[in-house]
């Protein structure tokens, strides 16, 4: 208990100390996950709000695709990005361009957008399909276009949508699986919160692990504080 | 005599195999007040939905100032000259000033402080002004949306049964400002309603549809007092059960 109790005290001093090695980690947590949640917005958003909003043959089978992807286990994504990936992958062995290497920033980003995506369609389309769906019908015989009537039902399932992204944000960075397998971990390269925690923890350094897992607890809260503030508004 | 606004020849409208509309003539003249009466599932929804070109005939020729509807194929003007009032109005998520406003910032216009704080007044909305469009009652609602489609000085007003389910006082305020509109700026109304009461006091012609199809289209007095087809008859006195 003792040990606990000091690695809180050190790992508070550790969070106002403005260590390097500290702030590099989280720095890049932040920057890996809030990349990702972009490329998640312009992909999950439109189709979201197309799911929600349009019928079409074969919209059951997407939305069970989007079901699927929300419950993914994040380690099974990055099983799968480090196979496509890595040297022997379909990918990996292509020699492409665009194809990001493993065990660099640009893989763990892939990964985590194909977690955040599902998410961030699925709580859209949910959004939207919430909306009246007479309104749609009403804004068009006032003179709206198709894409001004699309616009006008995304801004009134806006806090939906926020709730979304925030929630998409909220299971990348908390996320650990992946980002090991297609990160690696590495020091000044990959190393984000979830698997310097990881890691501090196995060396017994707890007053880093715990200052980190602190930081964590604070994005948390804060990501949770904006959700309920932003359903409060919507209500 | 003027060439009518809207014809409709040989239209049919069909829904999983079912025919809703069936219409071989009816035409509505500029000016003119059109009741459309008829049960429920007569097809009145669809005919209004089909004069605002939010659904397209599956055969047969519907016009509009000459031109022959079809998808894609309106100019958003003239799609801009007709709006509906529906039976059940969807508001946005705003105050009802905004919500009033919402047609006219579509059009570009960026201050319709003038146009839309005389509609409040006319519709007696003045208190309700800055209140969200989910605090109203279901009567202020279809007075918000008649007001954001009369704001618009559409030429073709269609009312999808504006006032069932609403007070008297709504009831007559709404019919008073339809009809004032109508006579003053020579407004087209077509009106969808159960109320035949209704019908004959707003209403220059009367349509009665039934299955689909025009049963009879007269003018009020002769709809009402010597209806030619036993259906209308039956209808207007109250006996036909649906």
């Amino acid at each position: 208990m003792d040990a606990i109790w000091a690695g809180l005290q050190q790992g508070i001093r550790l969070l106002f100390s403005g260590d390097p090695a500290f702030w590099e980690i989280i720095l890049l947590s932040a920057q890996v996950s809030g990349i990702a949640l972009v490329i998640s917005a312009a992909l999950g958003v439109p189709l979201g709000a197309l799911l929600g909003l349009m019928r079409f043959p074969g919209r059951r089978a997407i939305q069970a695709v989007v079901y699927t992807g929300m419950g993914f286990p994040p380690v099974v994504v990055g099983l799968a990005v480090y196979l496509l990936l890595s040297r022997n992958g379909i990918l990996g062995s292509a020699n492409l361009a665009w194809v990001p290497d493993l065990f660099t920033v640009p893989a763990m980003i892939v990964a985590q957008v194909i977690i955040a995506t599902p998410l961030v369609v699925g709580y859209t389309m949910s959004a939207v399909s919430d909306v009246d769906p007479n309104l749609r019908l009403q804004l068009r015989s006032l003179g709206a276009t198709s894409w001004q009537a699309t616009w006008a039902i995304l801004h009134e399932a806006r806090h939906g949508v926020l709730v979304a992204l925030v929630g998409g944000f909220g299971s990348i960075i908390s996320e650990v699986g992946a980002v090991t397998m297609v990160g690696g971990n590495i020091e000044h390269s990959t190393r984000v919160v979830t698997t310097a925690i990881v890691l501090e923890t196995r060396r017994g350094n707890l007053n880093m692990a715990i200052g980190l897992g602190m930081v964590m607890l604070g994005m948390a809260f804060l990501i949770n504080l904006a959700v309920t503030q932003l359903h409060g508004k919507g209500q | 005599m003027m060439d009518p606004l809207y014809e409709l020849r040989d239209v049919s409208k069909a829904y999983d195999g079912r025919t809703v509309i069936d219409i071989d003539s009816l035409t509505v003249n500029p000016g003119e007040v059109l009741a459309v009466v008829g049960p429920s599932g007569a097809g009145k929804s669809t005919l209004l939905r089909m004069l605002n070109f939010l659904e397209f005939p599956d055969s047969g020729t519907l016009t509009y100032r000459g031109q022959t509807v079809r998808p894609g194929e309106i100019p958003l003007p003239a799609r801009r000259e007709v709006t509906t009032v529906f039976q059940r109005p969807a508001l946005l998520s705003t105050s009802v000033w905004r919500n009033i406003g919402y047609g006219l910032r579509l059009r570009g216009r960026r201050d319709s402080r003038a146009e839309v704080g005389s509609i409040i007044r006319r519709l007696g909305l003045e208190s309700l002004a800055l209140a969200q469009a989910r605090t109203l009652s279901g009567g202020e609602a279809q007075r918000v949306a008649l007001a954001r489609a009369t704001v618009l000085k559409p030429t073709v007003l269609l009312l999808d049964e504006p006032t069932a389910n609403l007070d008297p006082y709504n009831v007559g305020l709404i019919e008073e400002v339809v009809r004032e509109m109508n006579e003053e700026a020579g407004l087209t109304v077509v009106l969808v309603t159960h109320n035949v009461f209704q019908a004959r006091r707003l209403a220059h012609r009367v349509a009665l549809l039934l299955s689909g199809k025009v049963a009879e289209c007269a003018g009020t007095q002769a709809f009402f007092e010597s209806p030619q087809d036993p259906r209308t008859a039956a209808f207007v006195n109250g006996e036909m059960v649906y």
